[in-house]
């Protein structure tokens, strides 16, 4: 993927999404500027509290109040964000679908499931009823579901987790999206079934020729899956770059020390090199870089302003203005902090 | 780092556990038969003093039941369990207490495990007084020290659970099972319910505290990586069997069962140029309430004969010592080994 | 990922208590109506039994803001000493189906199996009745009277508390914490009554509150048809009953009580749902 040549398909501009509580706003999303090129997988990856999933869905505006959405989503040359409800309708679930974590309370439990993709079916596309039953039964195959016809009139309880993921997907996919956001859709899956899922996922991208958003916090689900990958820390977005680079060499302490916390094959039982501290509360952020408390590499101006996430080179990204400090993967950690 | 010697401290001889599950009037009005779910069908395994025993698997293989049944909040159905020299399953009252004080364990969920209306000095001070491990002058001072061994802030004994972050509540867990001074600690699933930075804390604290305190730890995961970092031998369930049991790093290096290289194979690597196109393994994990013939990944497994369908393989040595797997592909190490490429991807 | 995050940073913060302005206004009211029911002599204006024959059937006035029955009774102070009647039979039709009920429970949901299984069939029969209808058959068979009346009332009352904090405990006992209790070696008893109970008992509490303003109304009830409290016992039902014949000519003789019965439960409810949040176990 060059970014330079690729065509862009999604764009987002300084996106925020604010949600205002009785004990104040909490900005779980603040500023965030992302570009998605066509076919392409992008992942988004960070811990809890990072704002990953509050992107994707701000992004469909898929936000409950008193959450509230503001900046840009330019999706083939119109803002999202100012799109009327009706006319969003036809992006959501349309050019652009959502997979979530949980199949179980994403699908229906008193319609089976070709009933619900027939009803999106219907909703997106023009196909007579005859049609939408064939579409139905291909779509099942698709997503490598076997004996469609029958299982067609299937509930989701008679389903396993992996099967349920499946069937999400043959409905994400039954309006012929541009875009497939995917909220963390292997978590709640066993690994071999994961794997299966994974698979299907980017055979699917190839075929289809979609783009793909992959929010995820398993760094193996990025590497094996990912062809770029944004990393978010405290609802910013603090490094981008295309995933064999991130991998071979972090430009950001976050994503070092994230890299770092994850045992190796060689290290058998030595001790592990974790990110002190507890990942940060929205509530209450320091001034400068958020992760600057937890940070070996911290100095004086990490904690004054906020770093802007700036080029570094032509392919990747950088909120982190130690960026060519940091050290290879399990190195030893950096001496103590100088002032 | 070697476990200190290799006698077994604990001994699991063919452990089943079989769950009843309630059946439908309908199903009863038709005259079908009772459902359970076999959990653990003739587990088998030496736990040595002073190692690190892995337990891996996907869920319903059993693992979680294991480890209830070897604190005994499961009481097994059938097979023996022996815990040095004891026979841990006809314990009752006193001596269950005592079995219990020898043998702890560390939960999941670090906000279940927890009770929210107790501070954790009340948690720590309720185990130290009911096993009378101190006098109620001496009880204080031991709750620092615990807190300071699991590396929790000295203010700490005054606050409720919800006032910590998920690491530390897992953390707390880890002072409660050692207030109590366990030589052995179960821990089920420690680190899976926290982000990946935190875990990485908690894991060094289960090694530094295995190392200070010469505990035997068994440690139940899905997490191969995790597993593969903490344990010098790892066990491998597949609906309800260890299907193999080995050191950790023959396990890792040259896996003999389909099914731990399918898992292998399909843990996502971290290294993106070790891409792989194709599946691990094919199909979905049977349902234990109906669990498949002969060997259980056999509908699975890309190298099935008949045999496989019609008996079940046996745990043992079939290889290198030391070396058990359960899969007819191997001959028990004293006959003839077959030569087959089995690290060949399908 | 993000909805657990944002719980976090809420709770992370130290919360002080703060009292809902709801919780307060229950606060207020029970709170007055208890102290009506402690000191009446020294609230009412009036003594509730003297008859005033030269004041009868007075509408309501400075002198008698409530008016006055067809005995020339202050009815003000007939329903502030109805309070002391009314308050007593709120607590004990309540106490011992609260205490009771909350001990069945707790044995019941820890220990299942037969202990389970006899008491289900115990709900099995009690429901299968109506409540009220119940209640009356007993009182019927030991004699009108408050007594009896606070008999029968618990006899049947326990169930629902047992079937409360049964279900609470069912799903407390599967919680770790409670499985860690074990493997600590703790005694069932301890298990059951420091760890478990304080987690399960607020519906239980919360459902007292309310159960309190329904025992009032069946005290009120029963008393209206001379079941329970007996005349000249101020008592808000008796007072109800005492004004039905006026209700036309004089319908501030009814009223009152009805009001103080609503206010009552109006009370009771508030309190218990204010009970509900400051019980909520934080994070």
């Amino acid at each position: 993927m060059n970014p330079q040549t690729a065509t862009t398909l999604l764009e987002l501009r300084d996106l925020r999404t604010v949600f205002h509580t009785a004990r104040g706003a909490l900005t779980a999303v603040n500023g965030v500027n992302l570009s998605l090129h066509e076919g392409e997988v992008l992942g988004l990856v960070g811990e809890s509290g990072s704002g990953k999933s509050v992107t994707l869905r701000s992004i469909l505006r898929l936000v409950r109040p008193p959450g509230k959405v503001s900046g840009t989503v330019l999706w083939r040359g119109t803002n999202l964000l100012e799109l009327p409800e009706s006319r969003l309708r036809k992006v959501r679930g349309g050019e652009i679908s959502m997979i979530f974590q949980e199949p179980m309370t994403a699908l229906n439990p008193v319609l089976n499931i070709g009933e619900q993709i027939t009803e999106t079916l219907q909703e997106h596309t023009n196909l007579s009823s005859q049609d939408r039953n064939a579409r139905a039964t291909e779509l099942l195959e698709l997503v490598g579901i076997p004996s469609p016809k029958e299982r067609l009139k299937d509930f989701p309880h008679q389903f396993s987790g992996g099967m349920r993921q499946r069937a999400m997907i043959a409905i994400a996919l039954a309006s012929n999206p541009k875009l497939l956001l995917a909220d963390e859709p292997t978590t709640a899956l066993d690994v071999t079934i994961q794997d299966q899922i994974l698979k299907l996922l980017l055979r699917l991208k190839d075929t289809l020729g979609m783009g793909v958003i992959l929010v995820t916090h398993d760094l193996g689900v990025v590497a094996q899956t990912c062809d770029r990958v944004a990393v978010m820390y405290a609802g910013r977005i603090v490094e981008v770059a295309p995933a064999s680079e991130l991998f071979a060499q972090p430009r950001h302490a976050y994503t070092l020390g994230l890299l770092n916390s994850v045992p190796g094959a060689q290290s058998t039982r030595r001790p592990l090199i974790p990110i002190p501290g507890a990942p940060p509360n929205l509530a209450n952020l320091p001034p400068g870089c958020p992760f600057s408390p937890r940070c070996p590499y911290v100095t004086n101006a990490c904690k004054l302003e906020q770093p802007a996430l700036q080029a570094i080179s032509s392919t990747r990204l950088s909120a982190c203005i130690h960026f060519d400090r940091l050290e290879p993967v399990n190195a030893q950690p950096p001496p103590e902090v100088q002032p | 780092m070697k476990p200190s010697d290799h006698t077994p401290i604990m001994r699991v001889r063919d452990l089943t556990k079989t769950f009843p599950v309630a059946s439908s009037g309908l199903d009863r009005v038709r005259g079908l038969p009772a459902k359970s779910v076999k959990a653990l069908t003739g587990v088998s395994l030496d736990l040595l003093r002073g190692e690190t025993l892995g337990i891996v698997g996907e869920s319903g293989c059993g693992k979680s039941t294991l480890a209830r049944c070897l604190v005994r909040l499961y009481d097994a159905d059938s097979g023996t369990l022996e815990y040095d020299g004891t026979n841990v399953l006809g314990l009752r009252g006193k001596n269950l207490r005592s079995y219990n004080r020898r043998v702890q364990m560390v939960f999941q969920d670090p906000f279940s495990s927890l009770n929210p209306r107790m501070t954790v000095g009340q948690v720590l001070n309720e185990a130290l007084a009911v096993h009378r491990l101190r006098s109620s002058r001496e009880i204080p001072g031991r709750i620092q020290e615990l807190l300071e061994l699991v590396g929790l802030p000295k203010d700490a004994s005054e606050r409720l659970p919800h006032e910590f972050s998920g690491g530390q509540r897992q953390r707390i867990g880890i002072a409660r099972a050692l207030s109590v001074e366990p030589e052995t600690l179960i821990a089920d699933e420690l680190v899976s319910a926290l982000d990946v930075s935190v875990q990485a804390q908690v894991v060094n604290l289960l090694l530094e505290l295995q190392e200070r305190l010469h505990l035997t730890v068994m440690f139940v995961a899905h997490d191969l990586r995790l597993v593969r970092h903490i344990s010098h031998r790892v066990a491998v369930m597949y609906l309800g069997r260890i299907v193999e049991l080995s050191s950790t790093e023959k396990l890792f290096s040259s896996p003999e069962h389909p099914y731990t290289q399918a898992l292998l194979r399909a843990a996502p690597d971290l290294d993106p140029s070790r891409k792989n196109t194709l599946e691990a393994v094919h199909g979905e994990l049977p349902s234990p309430l109906n669990p498949p013939s002969g060997c259980a990944f056999h509908p699975r497994c890309p190298k099935a004969f008949e045999r496989c369908t019609l008996e079940v393989p046996k745990l043992e040595a079939r290889g290198l010592e030391g070396h058990e797997s359960a899969c007819f592909l191997y001959e028990p190490s004293s006959k003839f080994k077959l030569n087959l490429n089995l690290l060949e991807k399908p | 990922m993000a909805a657990p995050s944002l719980v976090a940073a809420q709770t992370s913060s130290r919360t002080r208590v703060r009292l809902k302005p709801s919780l307060i206004a229950g606060i207020v009211i029970i709170g007055s109506l208890v102290i009506m029911a402690l000191v009446p002599n020294l609230v009412a204006p009036y003594s509730p039994t003297n008859f005033d024959y030269q004041a009868v059937l007075q509408a309501p006035s400075i002198k008698h803001p409530f008016g006055t029955d067809n005995f020339g009774r202050d009815v003000l102070s007939r329903v502030i000493w109805g309070a002391q009647v009314d308050m007593q039979i709120a607590l004990f039709t309540t106490l011992f189906p609260f205490v009771f009920g909350t001990l069945v429970g707790a044995m019941t949901g820890y220990y299942g199996r037969w202990l389970d299984a006899i008491f289900g069939r115990i709900v099995d029969i009690v429901v299968t009745f109506p409540f009220l209808v119940l209640v009356i058959a007993i009182v019927a068979l030991l004699g009108p009277g408050l007594n009896n009346m606070f008999i029968a009332v618990s006899a049947v009352g326990w169930i629902t508390y047992g079937r409360l904090v049964r279900g609470e405990i069912l799903t407390q006992k599967k919680a770790e914490y409670a499985l860690a209790g074990r493997v600590m070696g703790y005694t069932a008893s301890r298990i059951i009554f420091r760890h478990l109970l304080p987690n399960a008992i607020t519906p239980a509490v919360v459902y007292w509150m309310t159960d309190m303003a329904l025992g009032i109304l069946l005290g009120s009830s029963l008393g209206y048809l001379g079941l329970g409290a007996q005349p000249p016992t101020a008592e808000w039902g008796v007072i109800i009953a005492d004004g039905k014949n006026f209700m036309t000519t004089a319908w501030w003789i009814s009223t009152f009580p009805g009001l103080a019965i609503t206010v009552a439960g109006i009370g009771f409810s508030l309190l218990g749902d204010g009970l509900a949040d400051l019980l909520r176990p934080k994070g």
